[in-house]
């Protein structure tokens, strides 16, 4: 088991390694030369070369990743073109709205998809399997925009019963908070609940054909015992990987999800250093969602051997 | 003697030539099953592929028809009809320029149609020569797979987004953009098939007997990916659709000029709350072309492999 955790840590190093290389060459190729910037429109050639040298900008590519890996490394992910605040703070101030969100929507997501998928499977080929089945469809189909300002139409304008748009802090009381994150996170969870509840289905349908579910089936363990205990426990491993795979889709949607609800988060700050190129702060933020994806995907890894005690490594 | 007077274990000697002719023809109780042949049939058979092809379908023809559909010029900016409501005179409404929303919803569907066809291909072409070349030549796969697995590792918006910042907006960039991340899959996928195919006998057989590799990949391997390849296409043809909706959506995509989904949503944006119209619309065709080329893609995979069917 150590072995394989190990294996598997120093597994997700290339990977992390190319995500790196990756972002670098995002800034190194990025339009415009810092070094003209700051020199101003009076220097001279000769200035703008002296501050290149002096930014280290003249250095060779490897040497400058390097560098650069260093710094991150040490937590400093550069220096917003636009507010001068270093990007590290620009991220600590917006993760929180970020963070809320997708924890509800993970936390929902998986409370209706489940089930949703457990009773799909149990009821193979009638109308309430054909039901999830549409609806998984649909949910694949309709992009989280579109469900976003559905949602904000019916529930907040029409309604009238939640917030429009917007975003209260959860010190400002838990009540606030949610009610504000409610319907950006079943905007956001249309697609995840959609991926979950298929594979659900999928394994469940596999699973309840094996021999020791007929053998619970006769020694007479009912119904919801046989679902929720003797399968969806050995239906667990394709089910939680794919959660931890979903995380992307969660990630790719908080950036449209808060721009439709006004909420200030990671999305918005990377939609807004999009549109004023503000090449670090792409960079800080891109770097962010690709490691904590990693490091959810290898959290799950690593986890297997509790869902099904039968995986030994 | 008939074969009705045999009792079940009277028979104490060998049948004899005699026995077997007296065999009556069994009844022909299951006639042959008539299907029907030709397209209707099969459209008859694949329901989902029938429904799915047949908006899709419907929603390219609307695309190139676009101006013979009572259509105005879409980019036409007339200030004096700014946000009109949806009437028998502008379909759906006018924006906050005057423009007819009708005339660019349809004038759209361009722009998704042939983002969503030239990713599918393009990343197509691209992932299978990346899956091939991976799946069979050893040193190479260790390289690129980590490659692939670091770009996919990257939620696909965001990179997307990140070339997108690199770039102008065009069209093309959009294009290349969605096909970069969408790459890894492909080539994932078919190296995957790759990799199974290379322990059949066939192979083997076909190593044995002295095939050359480039002949034994165009005869024994290509021809099996390409199913797997286009159930995968078409799925990458609807999440292309999204992503670029996506894209012109947050400003980092189809420039503004050209009317695409994503940016009458994002011009409609500010108004929503009073003139929902100007989203409604967009997103509805958006929604509708996704779910028709989603419903083919499971149609196809039914289709082409009902064990999948099965699983999924």
């Amino acid at each position: 088991m150590f072995a394989y955790a190990l294996r598997r840590i120093v597994a997700t190093i290339p990977v992390m390694a190319v995500v790196a290389l990756f972002v670098f060459s995002l800034l190194y190729i990025s339009p415009g030369d810092p070094a003209a910037v700051i020199a101003g429109d009076q220097a001279t050639p000769a200035d703008v070369e002296r501050i290149r040298a002096s930014l280290g900008l003249d250095r060779p590519y490897l040497v400058r990743f390097g560098d650069w890996v260093w710094q991150i490394v040490h937590g400093d992910l550069g220096t917003s073109i636009f507010t001068n605040l270093p990007v590290s703070t620009m991220i600590a101030q917006r993760i929180e709205p970020t963070l809320s969100l997708m924890v509800i929507t993970l936390i929902l997501a998986v409370c209706i998809a489940v089930p949703m998928g457990v009773v799909a499977a149990w009821k193979q080929g009638t109308w309430i399997d054909r039901a999830v089945m549409a609806f998984a469809v649909l949910g694949f189909s309709v992009p989280v925009f579109v469900v976003g300002y559905l949602l904000a139409y019916v529930f907040a304008l029409e309604l009238d019963w939640l917030p429009v748009q917007g975003y209260t802090p959860f010190a400002r009381g838990i009540g606030p908070w949610f009610q504000n994150l409610i319907l950006p996170a079943v905007a956001l969870g249309g697609v995840y609940i959609a991926l979950i509840a298929r594979i659900t289905r999928a394994t469940m349908l596999e699973v309840l054909q094996q021999d020791y579910i007929r053998t619970a089936r006769a020694k007479g363990v009912g119904q919801r015992g046989i679902l929720f205990l003797h399968a969806l426990k050995n239906a667990a491993v394709p089910i939680v990987t794919v959660i931890g795979i979903g995380v992307a889709l969660l990630i790719g949607g908080a950036v449209v999800t808060e721009s439709v609800f006004a909420i200030p988060g990671l999305g918005r700050l990377t939609v807004d250093a999009i549109l004023r190129r503000d090449y670090p702060v792409i960079q800080g933020v891109i770097l962010l969602f690709s490691f904590t994806y990693v490091l959810v995907n290898l959290v799950i890894d690593l986890l297997y051997t509790l869902f099904d005690p039968r995986i030994r490594y | 003697m008939s074969t009705s007077t045999i009792q079940p274990g009277t028979l104490h000697r060998p049948l004899t030539a005699g026995d077997v002719a007296a065999a009556a023809p069994l009844p022909d109780i299951l006639p042959p099953v008539r299907a029907r042949r030709g397209l209707i049939g099969f459209l008859r058979r694949n329901p989902t592929i029938a429904i799915g092809g047949g908006l899709m379908l419907l929603i390219i023809a609307v695309a190139i028809l676009a101006p013979l559909l009572w259509t105005v010029d879409p980019t036409a900016l007339a200030p004096a009809r700014r946000t009109r409501e949806p009437s028998a005179m502008y379909w759906f409404g006018t924006d906050m320029l005057g423009r007819d929303v009708y005339s660019r919803v349809l004038y759209g569907a361009r722009v998704s149609l042939i983002v969503g066809f030239a990713v599918a291909f393009f990343s197509s072409v691209i992932g299978l020569t990346i899956g091939l070349v991976s799946g069979f030549v050893r040193w190479a796969d260790a390289i690129v797979m980590r490659v692939m697995d670091g770009i996919m590792s990257i939620p696909s918006i965001l990179l997307a987004i990140a070339l997108m910042a690199l770039t102008r907006g065009s069209v093309g960039n959009v294009i290349l953009a969605i096909t970069i991340a969408e790459v890894p899959r492909v080539s994932r996928l078919v190296r995957g098939v790759v990799l199974s195919l290379r322990e059949q006998p066939y192979v083997d057989a076909a190593v044995a007997s002295g095939t050359t590799t480039p002949r034994i990949i165009l005869r024994h391997i290509l021809p099996n990916t390409l199913a797997p390849l286009t159930v995968q296409a078409t799925y990458i043809c609807a999440s292309a659709m999204i992503a670029e909706s996506i894209l012109s959506f947050i400003g980092a995509g189809t420039p503004p000029i050209i009317p695409s989904w994503g940016n009458i949503m994002a011009e409609g944006r500010a108004l929503w709350q009073v003139k929902p119209y100007i989203v409604f619309f967009p997103a509805v065709f958006l929604s509708l072309t996704v779910l028709a080329v989603n419903l083919l893609g499971d149609g196809l995979r039914d289709w082409l492999d009902p064990r999948m069917a099965k699983k999924v």
